[in-house]
């Protein structure tokens, strides 16, 4: 009883909370390096250089007025962004943030859940997202918003073939779905995949910048033409459940990342033992570092890229990334059977 | 194992109930205001004319066709993946096959012109 309902829900209010607290502190976080890129101080106002601007952005959005445009469907328009939301949260149930350890005399694994099939229902949940997005866009039955969620999907289901597809590429190298095996297999190699599997992780990578419609990918908000994006008749706190959604997805991307690519909770070279030193830092630690990375990185590609033209992300995912997927799958394959 | 799923479902009602709380929540303390023009459709100040579900681009359809065809695809290689340790060679070749199949199809889309945007 205590196994099976209780100890899941403390860690699933523990990672709601962590996820929850890491989103606005993601947000704090890219208006600052943005900021310091472009030679800005960024928020300074709210607490001392501006850190408690996320609970200050927290409060208005709650107490903003929520407006339900007239024309509006009004249940879907209040249904998409929980359908957003709830998808972006529950991906976390599968991803391990460290094995298991001892904890006040009984074994805690610090995963929720370790299901044989981890990366199919990563690949399945994310992809329920997108349904947020267009019954968004239908719902408010406002020009902007349909034209931005009917090309917010098609971004997304374009770049997600390339990215599924470099999965299985991943999945050869571990022989499992379950993401733990996958971090275990990584150990039992001695390498992380990303130097087994480069091009899979840069495919990975820019599927999932696309996938989050983050610059340079971020054309479902390109202000300029679409003014908000298909949340542009969204106000007050629905508008802050897509908002927290976006940003979960990131973090979702880099832990993704990290625990397919770069050894998830293993800290660097796993098999040295010489390394031994690297063991004061535990093994969540390393996750959420290497996870920390991933995240700076969308940021810094934000600050850094220009937007691409619509006609130029579809050439890139159709013509460049699902080709390179197919030719990294076929090749991997031949090499293994070669090693075999 | 089934039981494997209990906590991803106990997530899935924590993660609704999460947000349904908030909408609630905030409903109890925002403001409201609310008059004809502001709950108009935005349409940067003029006046909406028709009803915004128009007919649009063929494109959306064709790509949405492709991705259910490919995805498809992809979804039948992932236990192929996990066993291809045991089928090696004949896997392998099994799954050239395959994935030409997938490439004839992808070549005649790119030259009839379906991965074109423009």
């Amino acid at each position: 009883m205590i196994d099976q309902f209780v100890i899941p829900l403390l860690k699933i209010v523990v990672v709601l909370n962590a996820t929850l607290l890491g989103v606005t502190y993601m947000v704090l976080l890219e208006r600052k390096v943005i900021a310091w890129a472009q030679s800005r101080l960024g928020p300074m106002r709210v607490g001392p250089y501006g850190i408690l601007q996320p609970i200050a952005d927290a409060v208005k959005l709650v107490i903003k007025e929520d407006i339900t445009p007239v024309r509006a469907d009004k249940w879907v328009f209040t249904a998409a962004p929980i359908i957003s939301m709830v998808p972006a949260l529950i991906v976390y149930a599968v991803i391990p943030f460290g094995p298991t350890i001892h904890l006040f005399g009984r074994p805690v694994s610090l995963y929720i859940a370790d299901v044989n099939v981890g990366l199919l229902y990563i690949v399945s949940v994310a992809s329920v997202g997108v349904y947020g997005i267009i019954l968004a866009g239908y719902a408010s039955n406002s020009k902007y918003p349909l034209l931005a969620s009917l090309r917010a999907s098609a971004q997304l289901i374009s770049y997600e073939v390339a990215v599924t597809l470099t999965l299985v590429s991943v999945i050869l190298m571990a022989r499992s779905l379950s993401m733990v095996s996958i971090v275990n297999a990584q150990y039992n190699a001695g390498v992380w995949f990303a130097f087994v599997q480069p091009v899979a992780f840069v495919i990975f990578f820019i599927g999932g910048l696309a996938e989050t419609n983050r610059a340079p990918f971020d054309l479902p908000e390109a202000e300029q033409e679409l003014t908000g994006g298909f949340h542009t008749e969204y106000s007050g706190m629905r508008f802050a459940l897509f908002f927290l959604a976006e940003y979960a997805n990131m973090i979702v991307v880099s832990s993704v990342a990290t625990t397919l690519f770069f050894g998830g909770w293993l800290r660097p070279f796993p098999n040295v033992a010489a390394l031994h030193v690297l063991d004061v830092i535990p093994s969540w630690m390393w996750f959420l570092i290497k996870s920390f990375v991933f995240l700076y990185i969308f940021i810094w590609v934000r600050a850094t890229l220009p937007r691409y033209r619509y006609d130029q992300l579809m050439r890139i995912g159709w013509k460049l990334l699902i080709p390179l997927a197919i030719a990294n799958l076929v090749v991997t394959g031949i090499v293994k059977v070669l090693i075999a | 194992m089934l039981s494997d799923y209990i906590p991803i479902a106990i997530f899935v009602v924590v993660a609704t109930g999460f947000a349904v709380f908030t909408l609630v929540f905030a409903s109890l303390l925002h403001s409201e205001k609310y008059n004809k023009v502001k709950l108009e459709p935005y349409e940067c100040g003029i006046e909406p004319i028709t009803d915004a579900r128009d007919r649009y681009s063929i494109r959306y359809y064709l790509v949405a066709m492709l991705f259910v065809i490919f995805d498809v695809e992809t979804v039948f290689m992932f236990p192929w993946a996990v066993i291809f340790d045991k089928l090696l060679l004949f896997g392998l070749i099994e799954m050239v096959v395959f994935i030409f199949i997938l490439v004839v199809g992808y070549y005649y889309a790119w030259q009839k012109g379906a991965l074109e945007w423009a």
